[in-house]
């Protein structure tokens, strides 16, 4: 037996009203029912990463989520990183320093670095390393990942410094 | 790997959940859901009826009285990690909680839920048996107290009733200036512990052991107290001999063996990393008299 | 003409996409009425199929379809997956049906396909299929699948035994019969799967009223898939086309095809609807190819210098129930072994043999770890024993670089002699020894231990054939817009082929990067095809580009050379432009003469004029090319867990020519992250019924962010002179020695201990079994 519920989610600051199924994770939720394909599903337990998402502003993998516990949250995905349809800060430092090369990785990467960089402007390699560490790459040996996110910080210093 | 169907209740009120929970066939509170949305992902687990006591008003949150902190149990381990008051009264918890899985399980993740689980690698179960916590259950027939050595009742398995809901957490914290450790051996950063010790110490004015407690995760079927090994420690002032005893008597228990581990190698982690754990609460330890000085 | 983007450090323009979550990778593409498969796979290792029930599974919500070999057609359901790598010492070349038959040899192997509206009703209609299996005994060690009345991992075959082939060169006997020194090492090697991000994936449409199919498939070879679909499916090639859209990482085990995508496709035709399966993590572990477990029992002679005299052995490799791509990988274990040095005689005996597992393929490095990991243990065992330097003795046995071309002596897996074109290998390795700072090493070990830290360092070094054939062709095109096109069959998951490609057509052509657009992975775009793997596209696509390039150059010249009045040599190609020098500077642009290139309807064309400004390239190697290096590794033992942390990484890496040292060092440093894994990390591990183990992330463990440190990279260039751009692959280097440097460098961490390591994966109980085996657990374990 299943049930079936009315969601109400802010997704990247739009409001969707949609049924879901209780069983649907919020990754599939958002993936297929709200056609947003930029958060990807490495493994469907909770160990890869590729998954989060920002959930009111906390990184959290959305595939260990369901869609119906998220009725009148808000969450941020990847495609919401963008600034006035071009690249944040942070998108373009990785692809300055080659932080991607597949690229299946990096929208749940991106997403924690966010978080990292939002409550800690200043971190340490140490620091973002152990946050990579919710995160697994194949491609990187994550050199690219480091030092985009470390670039990112310095140059968000620095504009904060000349404001 | 998709769940299996199941009917979702989000109960907002104790009563509704505890009634939802005894009524329901084949129904599992969903807490964090770290580890009980990979279960089920895997379908592992495929209860019929999820109770997500996420919206159940009350069963979060920090209190503090005089002697007694009291943490609800959907206290999210986030806030625990960043409490200060946590972090001076509780120390071992803030220690643990950088090896709890990473940003993502912490954000979601609650006390509760880790005790509930009891996997026997789980650092907050341990913590919580190293503390004495006393773990506040809900069911049909009203609230019960159970010791954490008892809730701990085997592998996975602990003294909740199916029927039960585990409302709160109480911990009596040990003299301000006590020494506490955490040393856990984990393949890679954030997994889970191959094996782990957890130590708290006091001392008086001498320095001689009056009070000791110290527990291991992750090397048999549950987090395990280890009551030879306080017993050589307490009354003894603690040199390198002292503690390579207590040490050597924590890493004697029949031990896991699994695909990341033998029973040796797991009872020589829990030496070693008793040892560590002994010597790092000990070099922490500020006995009444080093206060004053 | 100029080569400003040859060489240069450009940023890839795959990334805008990628890091806005716009890529489209298989299970991102969305077409309205897809229905979707799961299949349902033994649980068992080896087990006869007495029957199958899937009428209750039929009855289930929203299910369309459940098929069986039975329901196949009979072509279909009695063929084999056609076999790509057949050799003549293969006892059997047994490959997989697309659906199990009565037998199935591996747990995970597929007998039935469920297609319904969703994946979750999928899943929950397998869960109502009923089968009758007889479980039969399964072989799972390979060792054991040797010994007499061994369970066969086939119950219809005699043997468990694929192949046995030898390797060798020089006379080995009299080698050894007069060595002063001989030293023997038995070792264990494993290696686990590629584990890419993305598992695989594909989505069938069929075009009724044409009966053709397009895929779209996570696959690393989609023109090998379409010959091999063709033919399980019995239909026209031309009437299939696949594509390789955006894919999250190959590693080798994404460049097999497998059943399921011919049982997807055929049930997308069978119900005239869209099929798309996405494989989850679990069957990822079940039933992609992975690479697995070698016993070596090696010998090396030497003189009392430490100059080798010969090197002999015999290995065996186990290659799971089925050999889709036949005995490549220990072939080229074999191949590789004799490595970087001067080994005047080499024999080794190979033995391939069935176990009830999922077939072993190539994985990132594809047997090369294995050969280099057997030799650097056999070297650094000789250094032990005769009190030399590990660099020293490695320096003093390399080929220098005036022996190139240098025959080795044996027939490389691209079918041809095994001559190294070009290297310098004493540079490599003076390169990385100065980077790691390895003379002083010693004062940092004798600190560190004064202050009871286990430090440690190891060398190793290799040769590796790269760039292997048959093609990988290139289409030039002018558009009449003025943008360049580049096709071809290369494709990508994650090497930026796209980039590199744009950077050699850019600099050939005379255009800007930015205008060229680049076409991979699509069967309809370019005749003839190959695909990644073997770090072959920078040679052969990279070639073909620049081939393609340079005739679409001369046909621009020519058309210029009529347009503008002036001759060839007074025009250059800029930005996309051709510019008369002199005077008023007069051009014309790439898209005018696109334009005129295809003359006018009813108009005859001069003889000679260019039709269409396009050329396509098929560069074919003659033989592979051979890459080079040296790693140097520092690490840390706790030698109270047993927990290794590498604390440096020093890379000297040969690829000859770079087209993008961003790109190189990146799959330097890619590549070394998989050679940690190896080494400290990765472990498939099956129980004695060949029951998978390690199914999940939580039990096979990948290298995490605090895994792998920042290498230090050193470039040596020692171009190739088998292609026109002087290029040698570079997908692999960083794996290949990376074992065997980090074993190394434990061992010297533990040297005052006397213990020494012979096996990969090091695991740190294995360290704290042998530290207490030497006594090391006194009174003194912090």
């Amino acid at each position: 037996m299943t049930t079936t519920h009315s969601i109400s989610v802010n997704i990247n600051g739009k409001t969707y009203t949609r049924d879901v199924e209780a069983r649907m994770t919020l990754a599939d939720f958002v993936r297929h029912e709200i056609g947003l394909t930029g958060t990807h599903l490495g493994c469907e337990h909770g160990v890869c990463g590729a998954c989060t998402v920002l959930i009111d502003g906390r990184s959290a993998r959305s595939c260990l989520t369901f869609a119906v516990q998220m009725n009148g949250r808000s969450l941020t995905t990847v495609e919401g990183l963008s600034v006035a349809g071009g690249l944040n800060p942070l998108q373009q430092a990785f692809q300055e320093h080659h932080g991607l090369q597949c690229g299946f990785c990096t929208s749940g990467i991106l997403m924690s670095l966010t978080e990292l960089l939002s409550d800690n402007p200043d971190p340490t390699e140490q620091e973002v390393r152990e946050t990579l560490t919710g995160h697994l790459c194949r491609c990187t040996g994550y050199a690219g990942p480091v030092r985009a996110a470390l670039a990112t910080a310095e140059h968000l210093k620095s504009i904060k410094g000349a404001a | 790997m998709k769940p299996a169907p199941f009917e979702y209740h989000a109960p907002t009120s104790l009563d509704e959940a505890v009634a939802l929970m005894s009524t329901l066939d084949n129904a599992k509170a969903i807490a964090g859901g770290q580890s009980l949305v990979a279960m089920m992902n895997f379908r592992y687990a495929m209860p019929d009826h999820l109770i997500d006591l996420g919206n159940v008003a009350g069963l979060s949150g920090l209190h503090f009285d005089a002697q007694t902190l009291r943490i609800g149990s959907m206290t999210r381990q986030r806030e625990l990690e960043f409490s200060a008051a946590l972090a001076n009264k509780v120390p071992l918890l803030k220690a643990a909680l950088a090896h709890v899985g990473h940003r993502q399980t912490r954000n979601r993740g609650t006390l509760g839920g880790s005790l509930a689980h009891a996997d026997p690698a789980a650092e907050l179960p341990t913590v919580c048996l190293v503390l004495d916590a006393e773990i506040e259950i809900a069911g049909a027939n009203g609230t019960r107290i159970v010791p954490m050595r008892e809730f701990t009742a085997g592998f996975m398995t602990t003294a909740l009733g199916y029927d039960e809901i585990l409302l709160a957490v109480h911990i009596r914290p040990w003299r301000e200036g006590h020494g506490y450790s955490f040393q856990e051996y984990a393949r890679r950063h954030g997994d889970f512990a191959v094996a782990g010790a957890a130590v708290l110490l006091d001392a008086n004015n001498d320095g001689v052991i009056e009070r000791a407690a110290v527990a291991l995760c992750g090397v048999t079927d549950r987090p395990i107290r280890r009551d030879e090994a306080e017993a050589a420690l307490v009354g003894r002032h603690l040199d390198d001999s002292v503690i390579a005893r207590a040490a050597s008597l924590a890493g004697d228990v029949e031990a896991t063996a699994d695909i990341h581990a033998d029973a040796t190698y797991r009872r020589h982690l829990a030496r070693v990393l008793t040892t560590r754990a002994l010597h790092e609460a000990s070099s922490r330890m500020k006995t009444r008299k080093r206060e004053t000085v | 003409m100029g080569s400003k983007n040859f060489g240069a450090r450009v940023t890839r323009f795959e990334d805008v996409a990628l890091v806005s979550g716009k890529g489209q990778y298989v299970d991102d593409i969305h077409i309205a009425g897809t229905l979707h498969a799961a299949f349902l796979r033994s649980p068992h290792g080896h087990a006869r199929i007495r029957s199958i029930d899937t009428s209750a599974a039929m009855r289930c919500e929203g299910v369309h379809a459940v098929l069986t070999a039975a329901d196949l057609p009979e072509r279909m359901r009695k063929q084999r997956m056609p076999l790509l790598l057949p050799n003549a010492t293969m006892a059997t070349l047994r490959t997989q049906h697309s659906l199990a038959v009565d037998e199935v040899c591996y747990v995970g192997q597929a007998l039935a396909i469920v297609v319904a509206d969703s994946r979750y009703l999928a899943e929950d209609a397998l869960a109502a299929i009923e089968v009758d299996y007889e479980v039969l005994a399964a072989v799972s060690d390979v060792r054991a699948a040797l010994a007499d009345g061994a369970p066969r991992a086939h119950a219809d075959l005699d043997s468990n035994v694929v192949s046995q082939f030898v390797m060798n060169y020089g006379d080995v006997e009299a080698a050894f019969a007069s060595a002063p020194h001989v030293f023997r090492e038995e070792l264990w090697q494993h290696r686990g799967g590629g584990m890419a991000m993305e598992t695989r994936g594909v989505l069938a449409q069929t075009n009724v009223t044409t009966d053709s199919l397009t895929l779209w498939s996570s696959t690393q070879t989609p023109h090998i898939a379409r010959r091999m679909l063709a033919e399980v499916l019995d239909v026209d090639l031309e009437s299939i086309r696949i594509i390789a859209p955006d894919v999250g990482g190959g590693f080798g085990p994404k460049a097999i095809f497998y059943p399921e995508d011919a049982v997807v496709a055929h049930a997308s035709r069978a119900l005239g609807r869209p099929v798309k399966f996405i494989e989850d993590r679990r069957e990822h572990f079940l039933c992609a190819t992975q690479e697995r477990d070698q016993y070596w029992n090696v010998e090396i002679a030497v003189d009392n210098d430490g100059n080798i005299l010969g090197v002999r052995g015999d290995m065996l490799h186990d290659t799971g129930a089925f050999v889709p791509w036949g005995i490549i990988m220990p072939y080229i274990a074999g191949a590789t072994m004799p490595g970087p040095y001067v080994v005047p005689a080499y024999h080794l005996a190979c033995t391939v043999a069935f176990t009830n597992k999922v077939a072993t393929t190539p994985v990132r490095g594809a047997g090369r770890p294995q050969a280099v990991f057997a030799m650097e243990r056999l070297m650094d065992r000789v250094a032990h024993e005769l009190r030399l330097d590990p660099a020293d003795l490695r320096r003093r046995n390399y080929i220098r670089p005036e022996q190139m071309p240098y025959s080795v002596g044996l027939i490389f897996r691209d079918g041809k002699p095994l001559i190294y074109d070009s290297g310098d290998y004493p540079r490599g390795h003076d390169a990385a020894l100065k980077l790691a700072g390895y003379a002083d090493f010693p004062a940092r070990q004798a600190a560190a231990k004064a202050n009871g830290r286990f430090i440690g360092i190891g060398v190793a070094s290799y040769v590796e054939g790269t760039g292997l054939g048959p093609f990988e062709g290139v289409t030039v095109r002018i558009l009449p817009d003025g943008r360049v096109r580049v096709t071809s069959g290369a494709t990508s998951q994650g090497q930026g082929t796209r980039t590199t490609l744009a950077q050699i057509v850019a600099d050939r052509v005379g255009c800007r990067i930015e205008d060229v657009a680049v076409t991979i992975g699509d069967t309809a775009g370019i005749a003839n095809g190959v695909g990644a793997f073997a770090s072959r596209l920078a040679v052969n696509a990279g070639s073909s580009a620049s081939i393609a390039g340079d005739h679409v150059r001369v046909s621009i010249l020519k058309l210029a050379s009529r347009a503008l009045g002036l001759p060839e040599s007074e025009i250059d190609l800029e930005d996309g432009k051709a510019i008369g020098r002199g005077g008023n500077r007069p051009t014309i642009s790439f898209g005018e003469l696109s334009r005129a290139a295809q003359g006018m309807p009813g108009f005859s064309m001069d003889a000679d004029h260019p039709v269409g400004l396009e050329h396509t390239a098929y560069f074919t190697p003659t033989q592979a090319s051979y890459c080079s290096g040296t790693h140097v590794v520092e690490v840390e033992v706790d030698v109270g867990t047993g927990a290794i942390k590498i604390l440096n990484y020093s890379v000297a890496h040969d690829c000859g020519n770079v087209i993008n040292p961003m790109i190189v060092d990146g799959q330097v440093q890619g590549g070394v992250a998989h050679g940690i894994g190896n080494a400290l990390l990765e472990w498939m591990q099956y129980d004695e019924n060949a029951q998978p183990l390690t199914t999940t992330f939580a039990d096979y463990l990948l290298p995490m962010a605090t895994d792998v440190p920042i290498c230090a990279i050193a470039h040596v260039e020692t171009p190739s002179p088998l292609n026109p751009i002087g290029v040698k692959g570079a997908g692999e280097g960083g794996t290949i020695p990376a074992a065997a440097a980090i074993i190394a460098a434990t061992e010297n961490a533990l040297s005052s201990f006397g213990v020494r390591f012979t096996e990969t994966p090091l695991m740190p109980d294995r360290i704290v079994q042998a530290l207490q085996r030497a006594g090391a657990y006194g009174k003194h374990v912090a």
